[in-house]
């Protein structure tokens, strides 16, 4: 795809989402703006904590007290969703923007057959041009179970009854059943096992490929990463450090942070210690002036404690927020350390 | 789900039969333990009241032939056992001759109508308003208001009772103050009779409810927090779906099934636990038959009551087990 042909379907606009505490407010997503495509899967990776679920469901509207959305602006189609009233963000909920939620275990309800939960969705936002009426809605929902790779009489049965992948799947078929246009699949893929990792995350794929729909990944699995998402965006404590494509991310990631996250990855040809020993250092009440990677970073500069960088293209299909990297007369970036 | 399975039938009621047995020889042995018997102690209070009583000796002995103590141990508890199948509790001591049984079966009907009535009551009235307390689209007069109502709840329904007696009985006099209906109307079927009743029945309803339901509704709110936690109501929310839907399908059915098994367990001790509601009523149920018995040292009315008590109980707990996989469909009897 080239650049100049992509469509952009969703965008984040300096998200600043925080929860209030006793001590002061947690920064957790804190001025965040990235593009996702037509078409595309963008990845959000970091470590546990940096707010990438966070910031999912800010882009959902699902924050609830004590959290709550600072500023910032998501757009779809022009329409900024944090400036909606309920009545129109519930429409447009499922039918634009679906989600694949975060651990298949809890996410059906207990009390309700596979075939309700489903249903329920449809039939909430059936229109006067899309009605269903019962006997349309079984063969749909039917459709929709075979099409993610599930035997006809899980249409009957209790999540309960149903094994961990199979549920996930349940949550696929019910996030594209009304063709939305873009999917947030939040850690859709951890606790299960790997082989039905694999599964799960092709049968998303397929089903993306299929309606053509755009996705946001979220996800800490770099391996799974890197087969599955067009482009990659690295976040730390609440701020994205990287975008790159990843085929960048992955053999020249640029920002030190995005350097240990991708050798963390375990290889079999070498076995090496692990790079990151530790989760985010700083309290996140209280983030430290500057850049904000600054205390765990191996090449941290005098510049680095006194401004935030900025985020600037390095090469096409890679922009980075780092200091190491400084523009040259021509326009083009060089890395600080290749003088040094 | 379902059908119920025949062997887990037979088993459960294997399980109730047992339980009462269990509890119909600990209520035999329990006043056996103690020095004395019901028959001494009844002419020993005799003669202190009216100091020589003629002929004690041969009353006593009367006594004992009459209920049965002259029998050895194993006689006398094989004929208990007997008399409870048969719901003969024998004789009450206090108002002798009438038989137990008949003294119960006229106090039953009444707590069970009012009680059963009103705890129902409590239990919606406690689920709903805990549930509300929780639900973010709930108005947020509402929100202040029933904590404000929870004040009920820390005052003892003796307290309560009597308040309301004095205010909608006496001062106001919308209700009458003693009785479960009025006298000189015939009990049956005809609308004066029930009118009456429901007129009698409505301030010791509400004695029951406003002190019980804050309990319910702490333990709605507990659960309810959990379920609002749960990721299924997240997602019930993404789907975009009708706040008031969530509210019952997604987080009510799910908050309110511990609740149940409560509920039940209420239900089965009721039959004693108002006995001071009844009493301050002058409401002629089960609590009110206890609190004379109790007084009197009615032993044979005490036993029958706790008999009746323990059943009912044992029935409830059964009912739900055998009931709750209709409302929670991850509980199932086991295979057939």
């Amino acid at each position: 795809m080239t650049r100049e042909s992509r469509t952009p379907v969703l965008e984040v606009r300096d998200l600043r989402i925080y929860y209030e505490t006793p001590k002061g407010d947690v920064h957790a997503v804190d001025g965040i703006s990235f593009v996702l495509y037509q078409g595309e899967t963008l990845g959000l990776v970091g470590e546990s904590g940096c707010g990438k679920s966070t910031a999912a469901m800010g882009i959902l509207q699902l924050i609830t007290p004590p959290g709550r959305i600072v500023s910032g602006q998501v757009l779809m189609d022009g329409v900024d969703l944090l400036k909606l009233d309920e009545r129109t963000l519930r429409q447009m909920r499922w039918s634009r923007l679906a989600l694949v939620p975060q651990g298949a275990m809890n996410s059906l309800n207990p009390t309700m057959r596979v075939h309700q939960q489903i249903e329920d969705v449809i039939r909430q936002h059936q229109t006067k041009t899309k009605t269903f009426d019962r006997s349309q809605l079984k063969p749909r929902i039917l459709e929709l179970l075979s099409w993610v790779g599930l035997p006809e009489r899980v249409y009957d049965m209790y999540p309960h009854e149903l094994s961990g992948g199979m549920k996930q799947r349940v949550c696929i078929a019910m996030a594209v059943a009304l063709h939305p246009g873009v999917i947030i699949a939040d850690e859709s893929t951890s606790a299960l096992d790997v082989v039905v990792q694999r599964v799960v995350a092709q049968t998303l794929l397929r089903v993306k490929a299929d309606l053509g729909v755009s996705m946001i990944m979220i996800g800490h699995d770099m391996g799974l990463m890197a087969q599955m998402v067009d482009r990659i965006v690295v976040m730390y404590a609440g701020r994205i450090v990287e975008i790159a494509t990843v085929e960048h991310a992955f053999r020249n990631p640029a920002h030190p942070y995005s350097q240990v996250l991708i050798d963390s990855v375990p290889t079999i040809s070498e076995r090496k210690p692990l790079k990151i020993t530790e989760g985010i250092t700083h309290d996140p009440r209280n983030p430290p002036h500057g850049c904000i990677f600054q205390l765990r970073c191996p090449f941290v500069m005098e510049r680095c404690r006194r401004e935030a960088p900025q985020r600037r293209e390095i090469r096409p299909g890679q922009e980075v927020a780092c200091h190491l990297y400084e523009q040259q007369p021509d326009g083009s970036y060089r890395d600080v350390r290749d003088t040094a | 789900m379902g059908r119920i399975p025949r062997q887990y039938l037979l088993r459960r009621l294997r399980i109730f039969i047992l339980t009462i047995w269990a509890s119909a020889t600990l209520i035999w042995i329990i006043p056996r333990l103690a020095p004395g018997d019901p028959i001494s102690a009844m002419v020993g209070q005799m003669s202190q009241a009216g100091g020589y009583v003629e002929g004690s000796e041969e009353i006593i002995e009367g006594f004992r032939a009459r209920f049965g103590l002259d029998q050895p141990l194993p006689i006398q508890y094989l004929r208990y056992l007997l008399n409870l199948i048969t719901l003969d509790f024998g004789y009450s001591i206090a108002s002798f001759p009438t038989p137990v049984s008949q003294i119960i079966g006229q106090a039953l009907p009444w707590t069970f109508g009012l009680l059963v009535l009103a705890m129902t009551i409590t239990f919606l009235l406690g689920n709903a308003l805990g549930a509300l307390m929780i639900w973010t689209h709930t108005p947020h007069l509402i929100k202040v208001l029933i904590p404000l109502g929870m004040v009920f709840t820390s005052i003892p329904s003796i307290l309560s009772g009597l308040f309301l007696l004095y205010i909608f009985a006496f001062i106001l006099n919308w209700f009458p103050v003693q009785g479960a209906y009025a006298l000189g109307i015939i009990p049956g079927l005809n609308l004066p009779f029930i009118l009456s009743v429901i007129q009698h029945g409505t301030l010791p309803a509400l004695a029951v409810i406003l002190v019980n339901f804050g309990y319910w509704a702490l333990g709605m709110r507990g659960m309810m927090i959990t379920v609002q936690g749960e990721d299924y109501v997240q997602l019930a929310r993404a789907k975009g779906l009708n706040p008031l839907y969530v509210l019952y399908r997604y987080m009510i059915r799910n908050a309110i099934l511990p609740q149940i098994t409560a509920f039940a367990i209420t239900l089965g001790t009721l039959v004693s636990g108002q006995v001071l509601v009844e009493y301050i009523f002058g409401y002629q149920g089960m609590g009110k038959i206890i609190y004379d018995a109790i007084l009197a040292r009615d032993f044979a009315v005490i036993q029958g009551a706790s008999f009746i008590v323990i059943c009912m109980t044992a029935g409830a707990v059964m009912v739900v087990d055998l009931t709750y996989p209709l409302v929670d469909p991850r509980i199932s009897h086991g295979g057939e």
